[in-house]
């Protein structure tokens, strides 16, 4: 396997940890593999010289800039004005745990 | 179990009503007795709620008794994908994180349909947040091809393009990140429609990668697809990337032909990797549509091969951030038990998600992470505008462009689901129009030696569906020569 080192046991272990996610060890090793096939398949890109290429994000952007569509109310602020908005109880009602008003949690702070 | 197709057409459907022939609550009947009948060995359905399903019809055929104009979709049986929302309705996602969970608001794009008459049966199976190919990712079982239910129907929408290939629904809603309306339809041999970004609001759409992320419909015809859109198109002030561009009339303009239409052909799509049938099937396409009159140019999209690796930064760099908000507080799973609250988001996020959505939501924080953001998030943006500007460029030659939908037929359930770079490789022809924002649409183009259906897609500039409609019902009309 070409640079099978570019991803570390310890490198799936940090962005677990940045994800939130918890891994059995058996599936850490197995996410590495997988993540090193996946990154050497788009390690291709750096064929591309993009030195001068701006970033693009969405293709709104391309599209407004480019006069070929209006733009979209993402890229023009409207009136900030209040507006009902789903009811509180309807929400409540789908979560695991709520005192009807807030949602609950175990403890945040260990002492 | 073959290629029985639904006998209705929205049409169809139309004048049995206005004829008073039949009633939106025996049509009703009809698809829910084919679920019952059929589902248990295709599993296109998460859910069926047939109280709900007979409720609509009911109210459709108070209407027509008291001789009142019906509804665009009246009494038309539409099955959605479960990433969509519908008040009071489960939305799995195909996901256990959020199993039990009803969403208290509805999508746009359902509303709008409901809004049109249709009648919804249920919630139809995707792959988990609709990340996959094949739909084998979904939590609770893959869904099976119909035409050969040891095939994949594909994915994410697999469930959506089984469901119409079968008769379960005549229409259905699904959504497309990276091909997963295209894919499936091609693999199942219904229409499938990618609408131009920005043309269908994404309100209660279960977000997956936002800036790729489509809702579109599937139909077993070309104009019932492009009724379907125009009903759900158009401005929401609840999606602040809908665009305001008026929706024009597609029906109108959908039997006007392809003579004269220049069609591009791009010669990256046809290179290594190919099935041969589907080869053969495409190319015999593409010779009728020039006997009807089109002229067909060879073009260029010179990075087309760049295209799935760049699709993997951003997507997952994407869903990375969306998939955050699954954390065991405010809806759904819960892991019981933890003592803290980073010890709960942990556990919630480890049972309620999937190895693929792990392996992807760990590749996006991964490429978006300190150190690595400008050698692959960066650059992967950088060279989305290469291709979007190969198709800016190629549509100045060309009215359409054609090519094949996907690789190969559909594949074995099983056959690919070890190696995820071979899977991603499915998508392989559907994926720049996804970073592009263009329009696409999946029509069927002929079948395999052993009748595995083969799809033909149809690009279009932004915002231009009705060409592309043309171009597929062109098709459509010359397969039944």
């Amino acid at each position: 396997m070409p640079n099978a080192e570019r991803v570390s046991l310890e490198d799936v272990q940090r962005v677990a940890e940045l994800a939130h996610l918890e891994l059995e060890p058996d599936e850490a090793s197995h996410m590495r593999r997988d993540l090193n096939a996946i990154l050497d398949y788009v390690a291709q890109l750096t064929e591309l010289d993009t030195a001068n290429v701006a970033p693009m994000a969405q293709v709104s952007e391309v599209l407004a800039a480019a006069g070929e569509a209006p733009p979209v109310e993402s890229q023009v602020l409207r009136a900030d004005e209040v507006r009902p908005c789903l009811d509180r109880d309807k929400v409540m009602a789908s979560a695991p745990e709520t005192d009807s008003v807030y949602f609950k949690v175990p403890k945040v702070i260990e002492r | 179990m073959t290629t029985t197709l639904a006998p209705l057409s929205i049409d169809s459907i139309r004048s049995s009503l206005v004829a008073r022939e039949s009633t939106a609550a025996d049509i009703a009947e009809d698809c829910l007795a084919r679920i019952a009948r059929d589902d248990d060995r295709i599993h296109a359905y998460l859910s069926v709620d047939r109280d709900y399903a007979l409720a609509q019809a009911a109210k459709i055929d108070a209407l027509a008794a008291s001789g009142q104009p019906l509804p665009k979709l009246a009494g038309v049986p539409i099955g959605i994908k479960d990433v969509l929302t519908l008040e009071g309705f489960p939305a799995t996602a195909g996901s256990k994180i959020l199993e039990g969970y009803c969403p208290p608001y509805t999508a746009t794009a359902v509303r709008r349909l409901a809004e049109a008459g249709a009648v919804f049966p249920g919630k139809l199976n995707c792959d988990e947040f609709a990340m996959g190919s094949s739909n084998e990712n979904s939590a609770y079982g893959p869904v099976h091809n119909p035409h050969a239910l040891d095939r994949v129907p594909g994915g994410s929408s697999g469930g959506s393009a089984a469901a119409v290939a079968a008769g379960m629904a005549v229409a259905s809603l699904g959504t497309d990140t990276g091909g997963s309306i295209r894919q499936p339809a091609s693999f199942c041999g219904v229409v499938g429609v990618l609408p131009t970004y920005g043309r269908v609001s994404r309100y209660g759409l279960i977000a997956f990668a936002s800036s790729l992320d489509r809702i579109g419909p599937f139909a077993t015809n070309v104009r019932d697809a492009a009724t379907v859109l125009g009903v759900i198109a158009g401005h929401d002030r609840m999606d602040a990337t809908s665009s305001p561009l008026p929706v024009p009339d597609y029906a109108a303009e959908i039997d006007k032909g392809v003579a004269g239409m220049k069609l591009g052909v791009p010669a990256e799509y046809f290179a290594e990797g190919l099935d041969p049938e589907v080869r053969s099937a495409i190319e015999d396409g593409i010779e009728r549509l020039r006997a009807a009159g089109a002229e067909i140019r060879k073009i260029s999209l010179p990075h087309t091969r760049y295209a799935i690796p760049t699709y993997y930064v951003i997507a997952t760099a994407e869903a990375s951030s969306n998939l955050a908000r699954f954390d065991g507080v405010r809806y759904g799973f819960r892991a019981p038990q933890s003592d803290t609250l980073a010890a709960m988001y942990r556990r919630t996020r480890d049972l309620g998600f999937g190895a693929e959505v792990k392996r992807r939501i760990l590749l996006g924080t991964y490429v978006l992470s300190h150190g690595y953001y400008d050698a692959f998030y960066r650059k992967a943006q950088q060279v989305r505008r290469l291709l979007t500007d190969d198709f800016l460029a190629a549509f100045r030659e060309v009215d359409a462009i054609v090519t094949p939908t996907a690789p190969t037929p559909a594949f074995k359930i099983g056959e690919k689901s070890d190696d995820p770079v071979a899977m991603y490789l499915a998508d392989i022809y559907t994926v720049t129009a996804s970073l592009a924002g263009i329009c696409g649409l999946s029509v069927p183009c002929g079948a395999s030696r052993d009748g595995l259906p083969i799809g033909m897609q149809i690009l279009g500039r932004h915002f231009d569906e009705a060409t592309i409609f043309r171009v597929g019902q062109a098709l459509e009309t010359l397969q039944k020569d």
